[in-house]
């Protein structure tokens, strides 16, 4: 294990950190706007990087594919609002995971109807090809830092929009008293939509993002889905700060532990079974975090309701 | 002189910039009936809280029974016999009043670790659940689903469930909130009976009803405690009467 | 518990309604698998209002023990059963004891991440197969006997341990402790103002559900000789919780007849069209919007 390797590990650790944000932002705040609990959040980055892949085949530029996949996925996220989660507001938690859950199961097979089981490819554009070379024989793909710095500016807008806009303070204010903001004459259901359909949007945004450098399979946003989870609930539900710090602490943890850690045990334990526990151990690390997280803090790291 | 069942020293809680609760002292003999009045925003709520445990106060002591309980949890207080009624009723909907009296029951009672006989079959619960639904007078409405009870009946069944625990301590918040004259009546009626059998600290907004039942009263006014003494002593006091009962009078 | 009573008659009878060859048994063994799982769920969802995404972890520990027995070569039921149930009650005793500090949504984000901690530990372990599975080498002994080989007995063993479940649940939901379990459920503070801490009792529960769904587990891996990674996805917990819901919270039986709901429509809806979560989905939309109460509720109003 070199220094190189522990530093390009920890660069794709922060990457898919900031990916995780994006999707985590809309489910955190759609919880604390609305307490809604939105399992279907997950397909939502998986359309996204459907939408921005097949656009891009389509139109044969992935800048092209990027730019027509955002109104596209906004398009999917409102609908879906309007057709079943606008009548789970209401409802009890319980309720809510569950039509949602049916949402992706429908969503998850209709991917698979529409662009088959195989993993679909999405080309990395011309501009962004190639690597930077980190240290002397050490290349890093360039479009991993765009990923990167794409994602901080994303984050770095949606702090200056919640923190420092009219619209903002409304989501921050509904966030801990939405029967209040409701009285002061604000249009809640509109302010839902807006909320809506604004996470859906940088779901899908992270999806188009990772498109290029994951594989885009119909599975790929329950994966997300749980980690996103994972985030929000360290965070502190509700906390757009909470999910920053918490995505790219779980994103690093997670990729970090699950290529570093069967080597590390490799320094105390034979290969193969080094191998083996190095691996499940890795994959267990980020509940493990959590676990010990919530062990202190119940409502995580920076709790928005008290 | 022996230490009073509950004693209250300088305890203080702020939220903020406010001090909801500053410096508040008294003490509540046992047998002794001990009302808390104060002006709405006085501060009654949250000392209710912190008495109870489901609050914990910035500085101060609490001591029940002789025994340092400031640390210790709503549960915890509760096994030490005090006993807590609801403002906002607060029973179980979907238990029959029976019930919602053996559950309290069920504490001091043996484990409730045990998972195969069935509760509801325990003579010794019932029997003892189905006497202090008597003693409130809702022996008749035993099976009844307490959310199909009035609100008169839930506040006689939230009293019933504070007596099934056989406290030392009754710490009633509100116990008329919300009741009809009719209602209102019985339920002093059942306080009247349950006098010198076990001390009580009643917070209540009813002056006629604190008066009628009070050994002793305390005013909270601003989280502070501006005077401690008999009925007719408080009757008097000026600063009391500047400070609520002329309030009341202007109401 | 009529429905149920009803349910477990027609399951006793159907090997001799025709319903007596391989196919027809490996679909009802699945439905009283399943059942005796949903009802280890009830008793968390609707008995102490814990709504668990996690549930088909302690399934899949179950089954996975019956992996790791078998691999060592150790098969009979004596050993395993008992080794299967204590796995998954101790992984519920751990999770649980982090889990049940939060409540509400919290609660279900945690399972669902525990859930999915167990289900990568599983997807990892190559020693026995990955995310490939693990194919036993057969069906586990019985004290030496390699009776549950017989189709028949295995339906009946099924039968037999779900009804027990089912009584068991239904006694612990009446007694003292299930009393205080309810009483948490309708009303937490209220039963902290009469001196419970709702936090023990929780618990147990959830150690008594993952009892009960280890042992659901061995079946489960018995039945099918098979044992994958999939037995644990969020996926099935999510199944498991559907069929509580699809049931009724309302009563216990709700889990069984919600089971029986669920393996039906999927096997139809699988014989329909390979699409089938397409029909699926939305279908669990429409109950949970419009079928309130569930199944039971239907039953009773009809």
């Amino acid at each position: 294990m070199s220094l190189g390797l522990l530093l390009v590990q920890g660069l794709n650790g922060l990457q898919f950190g900031v990916l995780l944000f994006l999707v985590a932002a809309g489910l955190t705040l759609v919880f604390g706007v609305m307490d809604f609990i939105n399992l279907a959040h997950g397909v939502q980055y998986m359309l996204g990087a459907y939408l921005g892949a097949s656009l891009a085949a389509w139109t044969g530029s992935f800048w092209l594919g990027l730019v027509l996949a955002l109104p596209a996925a906004l398009l999917c996220g409102l609908v879906l609002e309007w057709l079943v989660f606008r009548h789970l507001y209401e409802r009890d938690h319980l309720s809510q995971v569950l039509a949602t859950f049916g949402v992706i199961l429908f969503l998850n097979q209709a991917v698979r109807a529409i662009w088959g089981s195989a993993p679909l490819q999405m080309p990395v554009p011309a501009l962004l090809e190639g690597g930077v070379q980190l240290m002397p024989g050490l290349q890093y793909p360039v479009y991993r830092i765009a990923i990167l710095v794409a994602g901080l500016a994303v984050a770095g807008l949606l702090w200056l929009l919640v923190e420092r806009t009219r619209v903002g303070a409304l989501v921050r204010a509904g966030a801990t008293h939405a029967p209040m903001v409701a009285a002061l004459g604000v249009d809640i259901r509109g302010l839902f939509m807006l909320v809506f359909g604004f996470g859906a949007m940088l779901a899908g945004f992270a999806g188009v993002m990772a498109a290029p450098v994951l594989s885009v399979d119909p599975g790929m946003g329950d994966t997300v889905l749980i980690l996103a989870f994972v985030v929000i609930t360290i965070g502190g539900i509700g906390s757009v700060r909470g999910a920053f710090i918490a995505a790219l602490l779980v994103g690093v943890i997670e990729t970090l532990g699950r290529s570093l850690l069967p080597d590390l045990l490799r320094l105390v334990m034979a290969a193969s079974p080094a191998r083996q526990a190095g691996a499940a151990l890795g994959s267990m690390l980020v509940y493990i975090a959590m676990a010990l997280i919530l062990a202190v803090r119940p409502r995580g790291l920076f709790p928005v309701r008290g | 002189m022996a230490e009073a069942l509950l004693a209250v020293a300088g305890l203080r809680k702020r939220f903020g910039g406010l001090a909801v609760t500053d410096e508040v002292s008294f003490d509540v003999a046992a047998g002794e009936i001990h009302a808390v009045i104060g002006p709405n925003g006085a501060g009654k709520t949250t000392l209710i809280h912190q008495l109870s445990g489901t609050l914990r106060p910035d500085a101060g002591s609490i001591r029940f029974g002789g025994r340092e309980v400031t640390g210790l949890g709503l549960a915890r207080r509760a096994r030490l016999g005090l006993a807590r009624s609801f403002q906002i009723t607060s029973v179980l909907p979907g238990f029959t009043a029976l019930e919602n009296a053996a559950l309290a029951v069920q504490v001091r009672s043996g484990s409730s670790f045990r998972f195969l006989r069935a509760a509801a079959a325990e003579r010794a619960l019932n029997d003892e659940a189905m006497a202090v639904l008597e003693q409130v007078g809702l022996g008749a409405r035993a099976g009844v689903m307490a959310g199909l009870l009035s609100h008169g009946e839930k506040r006689q069944l939230e009293l019933a469930i504070a007596l099934a625990m056989r406290p030392r301590l009754l710490l009633l918040d509100e116990p008329l909130a919300g009741a009809g004259p009719e209602e209102t009546e019985r339920l002093i009626g059942i306080l009247r009976g349950l006098r010198g059998r076990y001390a009580i600290l009643l917070v209540e907004h009813d002056m006629q009803a604190v008066f009628a039942l009070a050994d002793r009263i305390s005013v909270l006014v601003y989280g502070r405690v501006i005077a401690t003494d008999v009925p007719a002593v408080i009757r008097a006091n000026a600063e009391v009467r500047a400070a609520y009962l002329g309030e009341d009078e202007a109401a | 518990m009529r429905a149920a009573l009803v349910v477990l008659a027609a399951l006793a009878a159907a090997p001799f309604l025709g319903f007596g060859e391989g196919y027809s048994l490996t679909l009802l063994a699945r439905v009283m698998i399943l059942a005796m799982a949903a009802v280890s769920l009830w008793l968390l969802v609707g008995g102490a209002g814990l709504v668990s995404l996690g549930h088909a972890a302690m399934l899949g520990i179950g089954a996975y023990a019956v992996v790791v027995l078998d691999d060592a070569r150790v098969t009979d039921a004596v050993v395993v059963v008992p080794v299967a149930m204590a796995a998954a009650s101790l992984f519920a005793l751990a999770t649980g004891a982090v889990a049940i500090r939060t409540s509400g949504v919290h609660f279900i984000m945690i399972t669902l991440a525990f859930g999915q901690m167990a289900f990568f530990t599983a997807s990892s372990l190559a020693a026995y197969g990955g995310d490939d599975g693990y194919t036993l080498y057969g069906r586990m002994t019985v004290l030496g006997h390699r009776w549950l080989e017989d189709r028949m007995v295995f339906h009946y063993l099924c039968l037999g341990l779900l009804a027990l479940v089912l009584l068991g649940t239904r006694m612990v939901l009446g007694s003292r402790f299930g009393r205080v379990l309810r009483a948490a459920r309708e009303n937490p503070v209220r039963v902290e103002a009469v001196g419970f801490s709702p936090y023990p009792y929780r618990l147990v529960a959830y150690v008594l559900a993952g009892a009960v769904a280890g042992l659901a587990g061995v079946l489960l891996a018995n039945a099918a000789e098979f044992v994958a990674p999939s037995y644990l996805a969020w996926q099935r917990s999510g199944d498991l919780l559907f069929m509580v819901i699809l049931g009724g919270l309302g009563s216990l039986q709700g889990a069984v007849l919600g089971a029986v709901g669920f393996v039906l429509l999927e096997e139809w809806l699988g014989h329909l069209t390979e699409h089938w979560r397409l029909i699926f989905g939305p279908l669990l939309v429409l109950s949970v919007l419009f079928l309130k109460g569930g199944l039971v509720g239907v039953l009773r109003r009809g």
